[in-house]
């Protein structure tokens, strides 16, 4: 620490600190133009002049350590008058476009020329016009505006890592360009918006908020985003009912003012003119649908539920809701399958994504959630990324990841069959054949334990069956798991060794473990790896699921799974039941319900006969979804509450139209077990309820009492029932959240689990051999098909492809093949082809790319123009069932 | 990242041969961001220009985002991200010139060669480059083609020189 005098009073500072960050400490304001606290400092824009006593010229605040006894005046007459100077020599060349600006109210620019009282410039007559160029999506850009600080240029480098700014034409015609001039769209832009939201002036801008109201006028409402598990918080600027515009706070975890393309510019689907906006039924689905009154929607569902129930029993009857639900929701909504309907025949959505996590992380460590914070990323020296195309998937998160590898040295070892974005910044790619994740993994671990690079003081007083391992893993040699996986030798040897090697070795996938038929293996076998090497438990540590859906974490941990109520408590275990029977007012089944694809099966048996489906559209994005369909089709009673006409609701007997989490209040859980507030922004449109309220008003109308008056009453019934939430409620959780466990009202919350004992006591190595997938390539189906996610878009696309500025970006699908085929089946980029399965087929266009692995195929599933879940199936996670979306045989030819 | 793949009948610009430009950076085994300029110097010696396609593998091997070498191509006046005319020529325009005739000069030129200053032959033969003064006073009025100074012009004397190309 050094002490140092500013405007003559004390401030001690670290000697790494600036004098900006020492005279922030004592409240003193210094005004900026180019610094930002995420971006290392430049000294462009030298309005943070200050005097130094001793020093010849004035210092650039931002750019100068503190020194011990240094005398700083942040005030005197020649700093005043340099900033002054600077604000007319800026202004020169600045159009004087205040009157009709979009940024006027929050540009940097205009609050300094009315602090220092500028008011015009010595150095030129007239100002230069605007120059306008809105030919981008999603950005408004404005070079006359710009004021050349460099920021914009400097988060892309050093935040997003895109590179996609440059300074060009230096000297006096210096401006802010793309390579070549090129439009966004072409120059590799990812349209995260770092640099409007950087922009000090009106230089780069939404787009969306264009003309639509001035910074005064709008609320700011803090919430958290709905596509990925990261949970980004928001800031949405509402004017009228409408959203404007979204932006981040940059003091704000896990995300800290970064958002990607789907947070910014992904917010417009709410206002889309395709909203349900009133109840629908029909008797038969073979009849188009009637508009119906919420009374009349609400007691049909009512009395056909309570038909069913005493027809058919209880387990006649199947619930589904969302990962995109609330919390509060999805505790209703299993509440309501349990105490209502009398069956644990309850799923959710992460059946399809993430539950091979849960089965797999309780089986290893007694819990099905991550073990670390996001933040902890940024600090780990040696990252695995296994099964997870982190950029487009969960961009938030990959830029953790870039920034410990690019700016902390960590080192990376990717896990993927497709060259990923990641594999740029990757020290080891282990490019294994689709669905071989748990040869390969044990073929790591054998060498560790070959090698001796265990850590055996932990695998003894915190591990079990570590003999039964290494019987199992003596025979993954690094030979035989070339043979199976297709990785060199040395380069397993080589990522084992790099893993085992540190103290802070971090675990980071996604659903390219999960989606196997070995799904919930591949994820024990990670966990082998963290405990064999100790690294779980600490910080920078541990295996870590990056969940697919905002709240996979949260609808799991609610209960919305049909052998446990919230947090894992097991509907067999008699205490726990007890607990709930009392609670809830009535017995409650015992026995564990069906998994979703159970649910179907099911149906098609003619054994379950109504669903209740929350938010949630498996008719487009289960597996195999003609059978699906099928399925759907022979239920005498659908109801799904929705907020689009998607595929499944076109199945439905009743469709119930719900808000959006833009217009509702509740908590979501995000990848870290952050809980946290969204805020009601906008009001629901007409004709909608909220998803609690519905669920609410059909028990209510069978006879059950739900009455609730906000979701902050349901989040107190949660609190009750789960001791990890015990001390939750919502006026602890405004600000940033807290991160469960959370034991009681005055805990601080757990952002690494385990630490001194596993949840289950000690972790369990499981012995696991590797499982071939479902469905290999043959002659007739030669090659592999893997299933993803693309940045642009979300999921089935529902709410995605209703945001114009995205959809000009990205509208349709590409199948991505690898030059080799392509060459064989004499296909070129552009060329339409027929894609076939066993199961179904579909027509696409071609992109060719080495990307792809030879011998595979890549699809998304978020164009329903592509229905790529017509071929996807037959295999299923052996455990949690959760398809095999990540391996199936296909053919391909040119049409 | 790729938003839509580029087919092939959307590459409208004819794309330079990487013949020459594997070459060059056969040289740099493992190439840094300070080679930049000597391998840019060197493909705008072999091409003539620096033509983007080309610049596209550079930024693949040398590890520099491909706007921030746009950056330093846009800086340098030495560097053309257009194709050039075989010969350059500059005519002075500095105070001795100016007196001498240098203003006929120019006319002259533009006529002969149907370009102005900054342009180049439909045929590629010439680019004409703006410059302010070449130093040679003694010379006025004055006018180099590549490296060759010609000097006490005439614009009869201007219109053989540049045929004599």
């Amino acid at each position: 620490m050094v002490s140092l005098l500013i405007d003559g009073k004390k401030v001690e500072a670290e000697p790494s600190q600036t004098i900006l960050q020492a005279a922030q400490k004592l409240g003193i304001h210094i005004p900026t133009l180019c610094h930002d606290p995420r971006l290392a400092p430049s000294g462009a824009c030298r309005m943070c002049v200050v005097e130094v006593e001793g020093a010849r010229p004035l210092v650039a605040s931002c750019a100068t350590p503190v020194s011990e006894g240094m005398k700083v005046s942040t005030r005197s007459e020649s700093v005043t008058r340099a900033r002054k100077l600077n604000l007319e020599l800026i202004w020169s060349d600045h159009p004087n476009d205040c009157l009709t600006c979009d940024k006027t109210g929050e540009c940097q620019l205009q609050n300094f020329m009315y602090e220092y009282e500028v008011k015009t410039s010595r150095f030129v007559e007239q100002n230069p016009p605007p120059r306008p160029d809105d030919s981008n999506p999603g950005i408004y850009r404005d070079m006359n505006k710009c004021i050349l600080c460099g920021k914009c240029v400097r988060i892309c480098d050093e935040v997003q890592d895109q590179h996609i700014w440059a300074f060009s034409n230096r000297g006096m015609q210096t401006s802010i360009a793309t390579a070549f001039e090129k439009p966004l769209k072409d120059a590799g832009c990812v349209f995260c918006g770092h640099c409007v939201s950087v922009c000090p002036v009106g230089a780069l801008m939404d787009k969306p908020a264009a003309k639509k109201g001035r910074p005064w006028e709008t609320k700011k409402v803090r919430t958290v985003c709905c596509y990925c598990g990261v949970g980004c918080s928001l800031l949405l600027h509402v004017k009228g009912g409408e959203i404007l515009k979204v932006t981040a706070d940059v003091y704000s975890p896990p995300n800290y003012g970064s958002l990607c393309v789907k947070g910014r510019y992904g917010y417009e689907f709410y206002k889309s003119p395709d909203r349900l906006t009133s109840p629908l039924i029909r008797d038969r689905i073979d009849q188009p649908f009637r508009e119906a009154s919420w009374d009349e929607a609400i007691n049909l569902v009512a009395r056909k539920f309570m038909e069913i129930k005493r027809e058919y029993g209880s387990d006649a009857f199947g619930c589904l809701s969302s990962s995109r639900g609330t919390n509060e929701e999805n505790f209703l909504a299993q509440k309501f399958a349990r105490a209502v309907m009398g069956t644990n025949n309850m799923d959710n959505c992460a059946r399809v994504c993430h539950a091979p996590s849960v089965t797999g992380l309780r089986a290893s460590l007694g819990s099905g959630a991550a073990t670390n914070s996001l933040a902890d990323i940024e600090g780990a020296e040696v990252l695995i990324v296994s099964g997870s195309n982190t950029t487009e998937a969960h961009p938030v998160a990959a830029l953790k990841i870039k920034k410990a590898v690019r700016q902390n040295g960590a080192r990376l070892i990717v896990i993927d069959p497709r060259e990923i974005e990641l594999v740029q910044y990757a020290t080891v790619w282990l490019r294994l054949k689709p669905g071989t994740n748990v040869a390969l993994i044990n073929g790591l671990l054998h060498v560790i334990l070959k090698e001796g690079l265990e850590n055996e003081e932990f695998i003894r007083q915190r591990t079990e069956n570590i003999d039964m391992l290494q019987q199992v893993v003596a025979q993954y040699t690094p030979e035989r798991t070339e043979e199976i996986t297709g990785v060199p030798q040395k380069d397993i040897v080589r990522a084992a060794r790099i893993y085992a090697g540190t103290k802070k070795g971090m675990i980071v996938y996604g659903l390219g473990m999960t989606e196997h038929k070995a799904g919930s293996h591949g994820v024990m076998s990670l966990a082998n790896l963290a405990l064999i090497t100790g690294n779980v438990g600490r910080p920078n540590t541990g295996i870590n699921p990056l969940r697919g859906q905002n709240n996979v974490q949260g609808s799991c941990d609610m209960g919305a799974l049909p052998d446990v109520y919230t947090c894992y408590q097991k509907v067999d275990d008699p205490v726990a039941n007890k607990k709930f029977s009392e609670a809830w007012g009535c017995p409650l089944p015992e026995k564990p319900g069906l998994k979703e694809p159970q649910m179907y099966r099911e149906a098609l048996a003619g054994k379950l006969k109504a669903m209740y489906i929350i938010g949630y559209d498996p008719a487009s994005t289960q597996a195999n979804i003609n059978h699906v369909r099928s399925a759907m089709k022979k239920l005498d009673f659908l109801v799904v509450q929705e907020l689009f006409m998607t595929e499944t609701a076109k199945l439905a007997h009743v469709i119930l139209p719900a808000g959006c989490f833009f217009e509702k209040d509740g908590t979501f859980t995000n990848a870290e077990r952050r809980v946290r507030r969204l805020n009601q922004a906008i009001p629901l449109p007409k004709g909608t309820k909220h998803d609690w309220e519905i669920i609410c008003l059909i028990a209510s109308a069978m006879g059950y009492s739900m009455q609730y008056r906000h979701p902050s009453e349901i989040m107190d019934e949660i609190a009750k029932l789960t001791p990890e939430f015990a001390g939750i409620d919502f006026k602890r959780l405004e600000g940033d959240g807290l991160v469960w466990p959370v034991w009681d009202k005055n805990h601080p919350g757990t952002p690494i689990l385990h630490q001194d004992t596993f949840t289950r006591g000690k972790g369990r190595l499981n012995d696991l051999l590797y499982t071939p997938s479902e469905e290999l390539p043959d002659s007739d189906y030669p090659l592999y098909l893997t299933t993803g996610r693309r940045l642009y878009h979300y999921n089935n696309g529902s709410m995605s492809l209703r945001n114009p500025e995205i959809y000009s970006i990205s509208s349709e699908e590409f199948m991505e093949i690898h030059p080799d085929e392509a060459e064989r089946l004499g296909i070129e980029t552009g060329d339409t082809v027929r894609v076939r399965s066993r199961r179904g087929s579909l027509e696409v266009k071609a992109n060719v790319t080495a990307k792809s692995r030879p011998g595979c195929v890549f699809l998304s599933f978020h164009f329903p123009e592509t229905p790529t879940n017509v071929l996807t199936g037959p295999g299923e996670d052996l455990l949690a069932l959760t398809p095999e979306y990540k391996v199936c045989a296909v053919k391909v030819e040119k049409i | 990242m790729m938003h839509k793949p580029v087919t092939a009948s959307e590459k409208s610009k004819p794309l330079a041969d990487l013949t020459k430009c594997r070459d060059i950076l056969a040289k740099y085994t493992s190439a840094t961001s300070a080679d930049l300029i000597p391998i840019l110097q060197q493909i705008q010696d072999a091409y003539g220009y620096l033509p983007q396609n080309v610049l596209e593998e550079i930024t693949a091997r040398v590890r520099i985002p491909l706007s921030k070498i746009y950056g330093v191509i846009t800086f340098y006046s030495q560097f053309s991200l257009e194709p050039r005319g075989k010969h350059t020529i500059k005519v002075c325009v500095g105070t001795a010139c100016h007196i001498k005739g240098a203003p006929d000069i120019k006319k002259k030129i533009t006529e002969v060669l149907h370009i102005q200053e900054g342009e180049t032959t439909k045929d590629y033969k010439f680019t004409y480059e703006p410059v302010a003064c070449l130093g040679t006073c003694f010379l006025a009025p004055v006018m180099m083609v590549n490296e060759r100074y010609y000097g006490k012009l005439t614009t009869e004397k201007t219109e053989q020189i540049l045929k004599s190309y």
